[in-house]
Formats: structure tokens, C-alpha cells, sequence
């Protein structure tokens, strides 16, 4: 266990503490609650602190928001392991009706869509997330989540797909 | 009705990943395939709702002040060996400061109450055992090593045992400070996850195990034969109630 010199606490405050916030968001979006979130992205941050001598430079933020990942899904398999197995149903969510005729997402229905996004499955919850809230490049998010570009680009499709029809779902008295 | 190109090129397109001559490529097919054009749109919808709806949770104050003050431990321990101890006294009369407040305060509180508590508090020192140095003050797998070590400074003879055979391999010892007072930490190590176990005198009867945990930690807490076990770790909930069945058994 390797201590931070005053150098390195340094570096650590410059480089990894300004994405406190994003280290927050992926937690709470993983795991949808803010207290655990807030428990488990904090413990995360201390793991960053004690492996820190092994980051060398690079994305600090993708470097923190894979530790955070990985706490997180040791968390959620240690406490929730159903979340992970469970799998988005596709087959009963796709019968719905939604075609961009019928769907019609307010804009400002936060209830809504957070409900919607929370239906995903983590893995797909979490480059969603990733993409359109932390507005990670693809290349990021391969190396957040240790998965290969080309599985990134099929991952995000079929999680917007799969948020399109929770949400068409979740709006059901709108469909003729 | 879906065209092959939406999985892949038409995310990449909607995202701004393709290269220029993809792109140009694309939209090539765009200017003919109406699903594609009409799933641009979905994306785009999407994309603005998720937007509108401010979904982006920033760190909450409590999370921020907590991620400051580990650092600031940190470095008070980390700038020589000679503040080093002026951090564990600073430390220590801290606790001794939690000990009077929630002495008074304990008066309302239930028994369990206050073991949770404790557990929290020792989950603390676990994580900060885990940041600030070595583990062990005394590193040895020798079971008479480690109670000769131990037994002197936390002033009571410490139970200790080595169950490498039950896979749990005796790392080592040392002092900390709980509630103002000097407590003796064994430290095992189970799938190279450390495993610390904080063990006291009580006045108090057996109890059985109460489990918790805390900001990712697991705690067990036992009472047997006037001392009190507090086992913490970071491992399987189940490893830890069976390191407490072979340290109860062989007490």
C-alpha cells in the first residue's frame, strides 16, 4: 500500500478530484440510489487515492469513471446480483406501440424519462449515460467499460432503442 | 422496418464517430433510405429529452466534504515521521471527543444503536488503515510473534490465531485507536482481500453476530469471553461469518 507524497496529492487533486461530479452520476445511475450512489462513488474515490501511482498520465476522468464502474458492479453483484442478471425483456417491450407517430416525450417530463432510463439494464444503462450525460467519445467509453468500440456503437443502439420503447411504454394512454 | 446501416454506421453518424469518407458514404445512403432518415429524427428527439430533463446528478455537498478530508489525512500523515504522530495523537483526542459526546448522548440510544456505531467508527479505521501505510505493525504469520508484539501494547492477551488451513492466512498485527482507547487488530488476508479484525475488552456478556456494512465494507461484531470481535473487510459478506465461526471455535 503505497502512500500519496505531497507530489502526487497534488496531481490527485488537480487531476482526478475536478470529476467528483461525474464519478456521482455514473454511481447513481448505476446503482439508482443517491445514497448508495454516494457511498459506493466515495469509496471508489478512495480506491482512485490508493492506486493513483498506477495512473500514468491520460484521461484522468475515464481512468476514475472505470474505478467507479467496477466498485459499482462489485456493489450491485455483492447487493443486488437480480439486477444484473435480469436481463430488458425486448421481446414484451417492443410489442408496444412505439413508432415516432405515436410517441410523443415531453421534453420536460424528468419522472418519465428517469423511470424509463432506470428500466435499462446496467450495461446498457450505463453507455447511455455515459454518451448523452457525460458526453463520453466512443473511445472513452470502451475504455470505461472495458468493451470493444464496435461493441460500444451496438450497445448504444439497442439502448436507445430500449429507452425509446420504455418510454412508449411508460406512455401507454397516448397510443390509439 | 430497420436498414442493416442503422446499427452501426447511422450511431456512429447521429454521434460524430465516423471518419469523413463514412461519413460521406452515409450520407450518400441517407439521401434514399426514408428508416434511416426517420430513425435520425428519433435519435435526435431523444437526445433533446434527455437534455431538457437535466438528468445530469452532480456530487452531493456530504460526498465532496467527504473525498476532501481523506486527502487531508493523508497528507498530514505522508509529510515526515514526525507528523506522522501528531496526526494519531490529533486522532486520538478526536475520538476521545466522539467517546464524551456520545457517552452523553448514548444514554438515549439502545444497545444496538450504539454497536452499530462502533462498527461504523471501526469501518473508518479500516479504511484509513487501508490508505495511510503499511497494514500490519508487526508483519508475521507466527502466531506467538504476533501475540508476544500485540499483548504488550493493547494490554490485554490477545486471542491469536493463524487459519491458513480455513483460507484465511494471518498477515500480521497492530494497534489502533477506537474510542480513545488502544485496540488490537489482527490482520488475515482471504483472496488477497485484506481482512482486519479489531478485538477489545468488555464487561459485557457473549452476544451473537451482528452484521452491517458501510461504504462498501462489511462489518461482524461478536462478543465472546470478555472481548469484544469486530471483523472488516471488503470480501464476501459469507467469508466474514466464516472467519467468526473459526474465531469463536477456537476461543
Amino acid at each position: 500500500m503505497s502512500e500519496l507524497g505531497r507530489e502526487d496529492r497534488e496531481r490527485f487533486e488537480k487531476l482526478v478530484l475536478p470529476h467528483v461530479d461525474a464519478a456521482f452520476n455514473l454511481a447513481r445511475w448505476l446503482l439508482r440510489r443517491r445514497t448508495d450512489a454516494e457511498d459506493v462513488a466515495q469509496e471508489a474515490l478512495l480506491r482512485a487515492c490508493r492506486f493513483f501511482g498506477g495512473f500514468h498520465g491520460g484521461d484522468a476522468r475515464a481512468w476514475l469513471l472505470q474505478i467507479v464502474r467496477n466498485t459499482c458492479y462489485t456493489w450491485l453483484e455483492k447487493n443486488r446480483p437480480m439486477e444484473l442478471s435480469v436481463e430488458f425483456d425486448e421481446e414484451l417491450h417492443l410489442q408496444t406501440c412505439a413508432t415516432p407517430e405515436t410517441l410523443v416525450i415531453a421534453g420536460d417530463d424528468r419522472k418519465r424519462l428517469t423511470l424509463a432510463l432506470e428500466t435499462l439494464p446496467p450495461r446498457f444503462r450505463e453507455v447511455l449515460v455515459l454518451r448523452e450525460l457525460e458526453g463520453c467519445s466512443y473511445k472513452e467509453i470502451a475504455a470505461i467499460t472495458s468493451i470493444p468500440i464496435g461493441t460500444v456503437m451496438s450497445s448504444l443502439s439497442r439502448a436507445r432503442r430500449q429507452l425509446y420503447s420504455a418510454l412508449a411504454n411508460s406512455s401507454q394512454g397516448a397510443c390509439p | 422496418m430497420r436498414c442493416d446501416f442503422a446499427d452501426y454506421l447511422l450511431q456512429g453518424y447521429f454521434d460524430g464517430e465516423l471518419s469523413g469518407r463514412q461519413a460521406t458514404e452515409f450520407e450518400g445512403h441517407l439521401g434514399h433510405c426514408v428508416h434511416c432518415a426517420a430513425e435520425l429524427v428519433d435519435l435526435d428527439l431523444l437526445r433533446d429529452s434527455l437534455q431538457l430533463a437535466q438528468l445530469y446528478e452532480p456530487a452531493t455537498a456530504s460526498l465532496r466534504r467527504k473525498v476532501r478530508a481523506p486527502l487531508h489525512a493523508i497528507a498530514t500523515t505522508t509529510a515526515a515521521s514526525q507528523p506522522r504522530l501528531w496526526h494519531w495523537l490529533a486522532a486520538a483526542a478526536a475520538l476521545l471527543f466522539v467517546v464524551i459526546v456520545l457517552g452523553k448522548v448514548g444514554r438515549g440510544f439502545n444497545s444496538d444503536d450504539y454497536q452499530a456505531e462502533l462498527a461504523e467508527e471501526i469501518v473508518d479505521a479500516h479504511v484509513r488503515s487501508l490508505q495511510a501505510g503499511p497494514i500490519t505493525g508487526i508483519a508475521s504469520n507466527d502466531e506467538r510473534i504476533v501475540k508476544g508484539w500485540l499483548d504488550g501494547r493493547a494490554g490485554f492477551a490477545v486471542p491469536v490465531r493463524d487459519f491458513a488451513n480455513g483460507g484465511f492466512a494471518l498477515k500480521g498485527g497492530r494497534v489502533d485507536v477506537i474510542e480513545g482507547r488502544a485496540v488490537a487488530v489482527l490482520v488475515y488476508e482471504r483472496n488477497r482481500r485484506p481482512i482486519n479484525v479489531f478485538i477489545w475488552r468488555t464487561r459485557e456478556r457473549d452476544t451473537s453476530a451482528r452484521t452491517g456494512s458501510r461504504q462498501g465494507f462489511q462489518w461482524v461484531d461478536w462478543r465472546k469471553g470478555k472481548m469484544e470481535f469486530c471483523a472488516v473487510s471488503d470480501a464476501d459478506p459469507a467469508d466474514l461469518e466464516q472467519l467468526h465461526q473459526l474465531m469463536n471455535s477456537s476461543a
